[in-house]
């Protein structure tokens, strides 16, 4: 009696349970493999550019670490700009579509917040220099007339608008459908129960969100927020179209110089490099791959310990 | 019934169109088969190299196929530097590049030319830079290479500036700052109009001609098409690209010994005409030492030349032939003229033409 409690009882696999979970099995490991396979190749190709001859780099520039500063600061510093405007945006049309607008409506609309997510990013990067860079131009003039005494704002400003705030707002519209379309989804899985708790207790519906929605959501409103990230930190050719950038760190947002992002400046050089030139440039897209990484374990921290008090696992 | 009835004649139209139209046909391709017919070359000709010549490459591709229906041109737009790696490495057949090889090159083996054979410098593209510029209220625009030196370093900041009205005393400037547009991304078109500031404008223009823009001021732009619409968008802008890419922007004026010059493909022709050969070369390398300090108001300083770079002597003679064919035919009056016409090139003075065709005739 006893050995037969210890033997475990195993299911009778049928052919199709074998054939799924191989099948799972070897998804699951090509994800990895070819993760691994990327970092080997940029490894590999990135040695090179950190041993390079000061005279490989353009400019004042000698060494690979203090060229791919400035790239990295303009990277992140465009991508937050852009999660700055497109969050709280994403989140109010989310919850308009989940709460407040008539069905039809909500589902229309969903739809043309997905149709957003299809526009090829160079139709965005000509809109930014088209139509966007000139409409903002005279407004930036005011700006930094205004408020030129505050560091961001100050002068002098760019005479083309192609800035790195124009540059964020496209991130930011590039953006919204992601975190919109996810924010909606998480939204609605909220039980209604904590909803109907908190309008029977006298809540109005702005602090009912408050109360119940927004508790829930937020693990999701964070990862939602991280897609996004994700996609404005690569964002390549919407950005190499439109900023004007300058091989420094720049904390202005509307003038002329401003520093580039890894994506575009790869984009932007790699047609015509050459040599060692190209492992620099492979080096920095090594840098945009840790910082990317970065990024994305912050942010499983920052869920994970937020999951405790929602009901979202 | 109704298909009889409308069919028959229907029929007869569809068969006489096609007979009349094959007839047609037959007598169009005559020519081009009798082309054919003296065309003995056959096989595939690979080149790589500027960018800047990429479309005329194209129309030239075009032009050579059609003449030589059995060889097959390749060029790839991958960059000076990388054409010239690759045709060292024995890679490519030729190599398009905006500037001519360095000493250290030469001084190298060459993989696809035969032994103790070097490579030469053909000077085939011309095209000149223009200064565009959009500024409300101003059409026309003369400016010394001093002046444009300072506005792209970004010491000259307003259009309403003393040295810029001294140059223009007619012109009513406004008050409006200067936004100078340059190239974000590596380009020829840089690196000759640092090289011409370079030249004429030392003290002002410190920095060596590089293809990446060597000072941190004024707007960047990627590609000449970007230059372009970020000049036409913008509000006081100027900037410099490939002339025939100006579309209908205002082009500035340079100043030429004591006149001012408007670019015209004549004018850079014959600036390159005019231009010497680089010293210590071997006598068939046609590298130019453009003569960006002239005086004299016919020539337009301001150029882009590009070289092709073949072999004196190639490892493989066919091979060589085939190149041969083609690189005469890019430095023809006829393969000048489709370039003109496809990209804007200003075509080689008739001098320099036959100074190629010379250089040609020994290439093996």
């Amino acid at each position: 009696m006893t050995t037969a409690a210890a033997t475990t009882i195993k299911a009778r696999q049928r052919p199709g349970d074998r054939i799924f979970s191989s099948a799972t099995v070897i998804a699951g490991s090509v994800i990895l493999a070819m993760l691994a396979a990327v970092a080997i190749f940029l490894l590999i190709e990135s040695l090179p550019a950190f041993v390079a001859d000061p005279s490989e780099f353009s400019g004042d520039v000698t060494n690979f670490w203090s060229y791919v500063g400035p790239l990295v600061f303009g990277t992140v510093y465009s991508a937050i700009l852009a999660l700055i405007m497109a969050v709280p945006v994403a989140i109010g049309i989310a919850l308009f579509i989940s709460h407040f607008a008539p069905r039809k409506l909500a589902q229309g609309l969903g739809y043309l917040i997905d149709l957003l997510a299809a526009v090829p990013s160079v139709v965005f990067g000509l809109w930014g220099i088209t139509v966007l860079a000139p409409l903002v131009q005279p407004f930036y003039t005011t700006l930094v007339e205004w408020f030129g005494w505050f560091l961001p704002l100050s002068g002098p400003v760019s005479g083309t608008g192609r800035t790195i705030l124009t540059v964020s707002v496209v991130l930011a519209v590039m953006i919204l459908p992601i975190i919109t379309a996810i924010c909606r989804e998480i939204f609605l899985q909220t039980p209604l129960l904590h909803e109907e708790a908190a309008l029977a207790l006298g809540a109005t519906r702005w602090e009912m969100i408050r109360m119940a929605v927004l508790p829930f959501g937020l693990p999701g409103i964070i990862s939602a927020s991280m897609l996004g990230l994700g996609r404005a930190l690569g964002e390549t050719m919407a950005v190499a179209m439109v900023l004007s950038p300058s091989p420094e760190v720049f904390f202005q947002l509307l003038t002329s110089q401003n520093s580039n992002t890894i994506a575009a400046n790869i984009a932007l050089n790699f047609p015509e490099a050459h040599g060692v030139g190209v492992n620099i440039l492979l080096a920095t897209g090594l840098m945009l791959f840790i910082v990317t990484l970065l990024v994305n374990m912050l942010a499983r921290v920052v869920i994970n310990s937020r999951k405790a008090f929602s009901g979202a696992n | 019934m109704n298909f009889k009835r409308f069919g028959r004649p229907a029929i007869i139209a569809i068969v006489a169109g096609l007979a009349l139209s094959s007839c047609a046909a037959n007598e169009g391709a005559t020519p081009a088969s009798d082309d054919a017919a003296a065309s003995t070359l056959s096989g595939t000709i690979n080149g790589a190299g500027a960018s800047s010549m990429g479309a005329a490459q194209e129309a030239w591709r075009a032009g050579f196929q059609t003449a030589n229906p059995d060889v097959t041109v390749n060029y790839d737009p991958t960059g000076s530097g990388a054409g010239r790696e690759a045709f060292i490495a024995g890679g490519t057949d030729f190599a398009g590049s905006d500037s001519f090889m360095s000493t250290d090159e030469l001084a190298g083996t060459f993989a696809a030319c035969a032994p103790d054979s070097k490579a030469v410098d053909l000077p085939v593209y011309i095209s000149p830079i223009a200064v565009i510029f959009n500024v409300e209220g101003l059409t026309e625009l003369n400016i010394d290479a001093d002046t444009l030196a300072k506005i792209f370093a970004g010491t000259i900041t307003s259009w309403d500036d003393a040295a810029i009205a001294a140059l223009n005393p007619d012109a009513t400037l406004p008050a409006t700052p200067i936004t100078a547009v340059h190239r974000s991304d590596d380009s020829g078109t840089t690196k000759n109009f640092s090289d011409y500031l370079f030249q004429t404008a030392p003290d002002v223009w410190t920095e060596k001609a590089s293809d990446t823009f060597p000072f941190s001021s004024g707007d960047g732009a990627q590609g000449t098409s970007g230059v372009v619409s970020a000049v036409t968008n913008g509000v006081g802008t100027i900037g410099y690209a490939d002339a025939s890419q100006a579309g209908s922007l205002s082009t500035a004026k340079l100043m030429v010994g004591s006149d001012f010059v408007a670019y015209t493909p004549e004018a850079a022709a014959e600036v390159v005409a005019g231009s010497p050969l680089v010293a210590d070369r071997a006598a068939d390398d046609l590298a130019l030492n453009l003569n960006r300090k002239t005086t004299n108001p016919a020539e337009y300083p301001l150029v882009l030349v590009s070289y092709a770079i073949v072999c004196n002597t190639y490892a493989d003679a066919a091979q060589g032939e085939l190149v041969k064919a083609y690189i005469e035919y890019i430095a023809s009056a006829e393969g000048q003229i489709v370039a003109k016409d496809a990209a804007g090139v200003a075509p080689l003075s008739s001098e320099l033409e036959a100074n190629v065709a010379d250089v040609l005739a020994t290439v093996k």
